[in-house]
C-alpha cells in the first residue's frame, strides 16, 4: 500500500536526507517548512527519485494558522499517512541567558508547535489505523546540562509528549517513535568545536527510517548514545551539579 | 556557525591547507556568502594536488548543495545543483535508463568538479569531454545568480568549463543525460603482451567504453604490457556492487615497495586469461573500481602521493612509449596506471583533452618520483602534449602556460568577472595562471 510522509521542519539537513530515502524506496512526501524555494529544490529531487507524489507546503511552528492548511491537504490523501517531526531551534544558552524572551520561542519550535500540530492530526490517523509518526527530539532532552538547558527542557517537553501519544494511539494502530539523535554534522553544528561521535545525517536518517520500519519505540543514533546517556542518567544530581559536561 | 577553520588536503594529500571553509545548505546562504565574501568554490577534493586548496584563505564548500532541480524523462535533460556526485547521479538515473554522460575515474567527483576540470571518461574518443553535454551553467555571482549558456555568454561558458573554478561558484547546470540499456556493464578483457600492440587495440577499438591498465613496471620485451577493457552498457540483473570498506590507518612505506608493485602487477596481469574473457559487471564496479575502497589514498601513507597524467598527440606516440621506458627504469610506479585514446572533445578554453593518447601513472611521494615527474613534464612538452591539472601538483609556470594554447582568451574571460581575484586557489598561484 502506498504511503506518505508529511515532513515537518523539510529544509533540515536530516529532513532532506530522510525524504530521500523514503523517495528511494517508493513513499510519497509532503514537504513542510518555511523556505519555499528551498524546498522546492528538495522536492525536485524527490520526485527524481521515485516519490509519486512530492509537493511542498508552508509550515511555520510558531504559527498554528499553517497547521490547519496541511491538515486539510492531508485529508485526502490516500494509502497510510505518516508524520515525521523535524522541527526544532537551538539558540546557544549564552543567547537565551542574554535575552529570556527567546525561550518562549525556543521551546514553540521544539515542543509545543510540533505538539499542537500532533494533536490536531492525531485523530486522522487514529480513524485511519495506521501511520508512524516519528518525533526528533534529542539527547539534550535527557538530563539539564549547564550548556544548553533551555534546548534540553524543551526536548524533554516533547520525549514525554511523545510517550504519551505513544500510549494513546498504539493501541488504534498508529506507532509513534522518539528519535534522540547526538550530535549530528549540519548547519547547525557547523564550526562548533569538538563535538563528540559527530554524526552524518544520512546515517542518522537511515537508522530512523530503519527503527520505524521496526516499530521501535525510543531510538538513539547513532547507537553509542544509548549507553553514554544511560550512565549520564545514572549520575546522582548530587554529583551532576557538579559536573560540566 | 558559518565558517570553520581547518586543515585539508587534495586527494594526493602532498599539499595541506588551512583556513575558514562554509558550507551552505540552501542557495540563498550560498548567495548571502558570495555577496559578503566571496570565495573559490570547492567540492569533494578529488582533485590530487592542490586545485582544491585555499592555504589561508577562504573556500566555499559545495557538497551539501547536491539535489536533483529537474528532470525530464523523455528527454534526458537534467538540471542538477553542483555540489551532486557524479555515483550519485549514476545511481539515480541508471535504473531510469539514463547515464551522466561522462564519467571520471571517481564516482564522487561533484558535477561542479566535474565542470571546472572538463572531466573525461573511458568514452571520450566518442563523446567527448563532460564539458560537452552541459547546456547552461547558473553561477553564483556578488550581485545574485547568472545564467551561461553556450550561446549568450559563448567566452564566460568557455572559460568557466574547465576553468578551475576561476569565473566564481558554480551553483547548478543543465546537462543532457545518456541514454542506455540498463545498469549493468558488458565488459571484455584483453590480455595485451607489449607496447605496439596496445597502441593498435586502442586504435581499432570500437567499443563505446575503452580503458586500458597497463603495467608500469615491466621492461623490455614486455614495455606496455597491461589489460585492454571495452564495455557496453546492458540490461540484466546481477546483485549490485558490496558496500565500501575503509582504509583505517596510513600505510607504511613498504606496502608499496618496488617488489611488491611488480608481483602484484604479474599476478593483475595474469588474472585475465590468455584468449581474453567477456564478464558482466555492476556499472559503478566498471566506472569506479577504485570507490569500493573508501580513502585508498592513504595506502601511501602520511606523505602523500602524485599522479601525473600527459596527453600526447597521436604522431608523438614514440614520446610517450620513451616515458613509459623512464617510469618502468625508475622502479618507482604503484600499480595504477591507466593507457587511454582521446578523441578531439574538449568544451573550454583550459581543458586537459587534445586528441591523442593519455597516460596516468601513480607514484609515492618522493624525492626521485618528484625529479622523474619533472623530466616527465619537459617531454610532455617536447611531445606537444599537456599535463592534467586536476592531477598536477609539482608543474611550474613556464611548462603549464605553454601547454594551453587559449590561455590568453581565459585569462581575459576571468579578469572580466574576477577582477580582484577572489577565486584564486592555491594551484592558480603555484602556476602564477592570474598574476600576467
Amino acid at each position: 500500500m502506498s504511503q506518505t510522509w508529511i515532513i515537518l521542519g523539510a529544509t533540515s539537513t536530516i529532513a532532506r536526507s530522510f525524504a530521500r530515502l523514503v523517495s528511494d524506496r517508493g513513499d510519497s512526501v509532503l514537504l513542510a517548512g518555511r523556505d519555499m524555494v528551498d524546498m522546492q529544490a528538495t522536492a525536485t529531487d524527490c520526485a527524481a527519485r521515485g516519490a509519486p507524489l512530492a509537493e511542498t507546503i508552508a509550515f511555520d511552528a510558531r504559527d498554528a494558522a499553517s497547521f490547519a492548511k496541511i491538515l486539510k491537504r492531508t485529508s485526502d490523501i490516500e494509502g497510510t499517512l505518516s508524520v515525521a517531526v523535524f522541527v526544532g531551534s537551538m539558540p546557544t544558552q549564552d543567547a537565551l541567558d542574554a535575552d529570556p524572551s527567546l525561550i518562549l520561542g525556543t521551546v514553540t519550535d521544539n515542543f509545543t508547535g510540533p505538539a499542537e500540530f500532533l494533536t490536531m492530526i492525531a485523530p486522522l490517523l487514529e480513524a485511519r489505523g495506521s501511520g508512524t509518526i516519528v518525533g526528533v527530539g534529542s539527547v539534550a532532552g535527557d538530563r539539564g546540562r549547564i550548556g544548553n538547558y533551555v534546548y534540553g527542557a524543551a526536548k524533554a517537553g516533547f520525549h514525554t509528549y511523545l510517550s504519551g501519544l505513544r500510549n494513546r494511539l498504539g493501541r488504534k494502530g498508529v506507532h509513534v517513535m522518539t528519535v534522540k539523535p547526538g550530535t549530528v554534522d549540519t548547519a547547525m553544528t557547523w564550526g562548533m568545536d569538538k563535538l563528540p561521535f559527530l554524526a552524518q545525517p544520512e546515517k542518522i536518517a537511515s537508522d530512523i527510517l530503519r527503527g520505524a520500519d521496526r516499530q521501535k519505540d525510543t531510538l538513539y543514533t547513532p547507537f553509542i548514545w544509548w549507553p553514554v546517556m544511560t550512565v549520564i542518567r545514572l549520575i546522582p544530581e548530587r554529583i551532576f551539579k557538579k559536573l560540566q559536561i | 556557525m558559518t565558517w570553520k577553520t581547518t586543515d585539508y588536503s587534495g586527494w594526493g594529500r602532498v599539499h595541506t591547507a588551512n583556513g575558514p571553509l562554509a558550507r551552505p545548505e540552501r542557495a540563498a546562504a550560498l548567495a548571502a556568502l558570495v555577496e559578503k565574501t566571496p570565495a573559490p568554490a570547492v567540492g569533494m577534493r578529488r582533485s590530487y594536488g592542490d586545485a582544491c586548496l585555499n592555504d589561508g584563505g577562504r573556500m566555499i564548500d559545495m557538497t551539501r548543495m547536491d539535489r536533483v532541480l529537474d528532470f525530464d524523462p523523455e528527454t534526458g535533460e537534467l538540471h542538477i545543483e553542483a555540489g551532486a556526485q557524479i555515483g550519485q547521479m549514476l545511481k539515480i538515473f541508471a535504473p531510469k535508463g539514463w547515464l551522466p554522460p561522462v564519467m571520471p575515474g571517481t564516482g564522487f567527483a561533484t558535477v561542479g568538479g566535474a565542470i571546472a576540470m572538463d572531466v573525461h571518461g573511458k568514452n571520450h574518443h566518442g563523446a567527448g569531454s563532460f564539458g560537452m553535454h552541459v547546456t547552461e551553467i547558473t553561477l553564483m555571482t556578488p550581485k545574485g545568480p547568472k545564467v551561461l549558456t553556450s550561446q549568450k555568454n559563448a567566452s564566460l561558458f568557455k572559460a568557466t568549463i574547465g576553468g578551475l573554478g576561476q569565473t566564481g561558484p558554480i551553483v547548478s547546470a543543465r546537462l543532457q543525460m545518456l541514454r542506455a540499456k540498463g545498469d549493468v556493464m558488458i565488459v571484455t578483457e584483453r590480455r595485451v603482451e607489449a607496447w605496439d600492440e596496445f597502441l593498435a587495440l586502442l586504435d581499432a577499438s570500437e567499443a563505446t567504453y575503452t580503458v586500458g591498465w597497463i603495467d608500469a613496471t615491466a621492461h623490455g620485451d614486455q614495455l606496455g604490457r597491461g589489460i585492454l577493457e571495452e564495455a557496453e552498457t546492458g540490461a540484466g540483473l546481477i546483485p549490485p556492487a558490496k558496500r565500501g570498506k575503509r582504509i583505517p590507518i596510513d600505510a607504511p612505506a613498504i606496502a608499496l615497495s618496488p617488489s611488491v608493485v611488480r608481483t602484484f602487477n604479474a599476478a593483475y596481469w595474469r588474472r585475465v586469461p590468455d584468449k581474453g574473457r567477456t564478464v558482466v559487471k555492476p556499472i559503478d564496479n566498471f566506472f569506479f573500481p577504485l570507490d569500493k575502497i573508501h580513502d585508498w589514498n592513504r595506502l601511501y601513507g602520511k606523505t602523500g602521493f602524485h599522479q601525473f597524467q600527459c596527453v600526447v598527440p597521436i604522431e608523438a606516440a614514440d614520446a610517450l612509449r620513451s616515458m613509459l621506458e623512464r617510469i618502468a627504469g625508475s622502479g618507482l610506479a604503484s600499480p595504477l596506471a591507466v593507457l587511454k585514446r582521446m578523441g578531439p572533445g574538449r568544451a573550454g578554453h583550459m581543458s586537459f583533452p587534445m586528441e591523442g593518447y593519455t597516460l596516468a601513472v601513480d607514484f609515492p611521494n618522493r624525492h626521485a618520483a618528484q625529479r622523474l615527474i619533472g623530466e616527465l613534464e619537459t617531454a610532455t612538452v617536447q611531445a606537444g602534449g599537456r599535463v592534467y591539472l586536476a592531477k598536477d601538483a609539482l608543474a611550474g609556470p613556464e611548462t603549464v602556460r605553454g601547454m594551453y594554447p587559449e590561455f590568453s582568451a581565459w585569462l581575459k574571460a576571468v579578469k572580466s568577472v574576477d577582477p580582484d581575484g577572489h577565486y584564486i586557489t592555491d594551484l592558480v598561484r603555484r602556476l602564477e595562471l592570474r598574476t600576467i
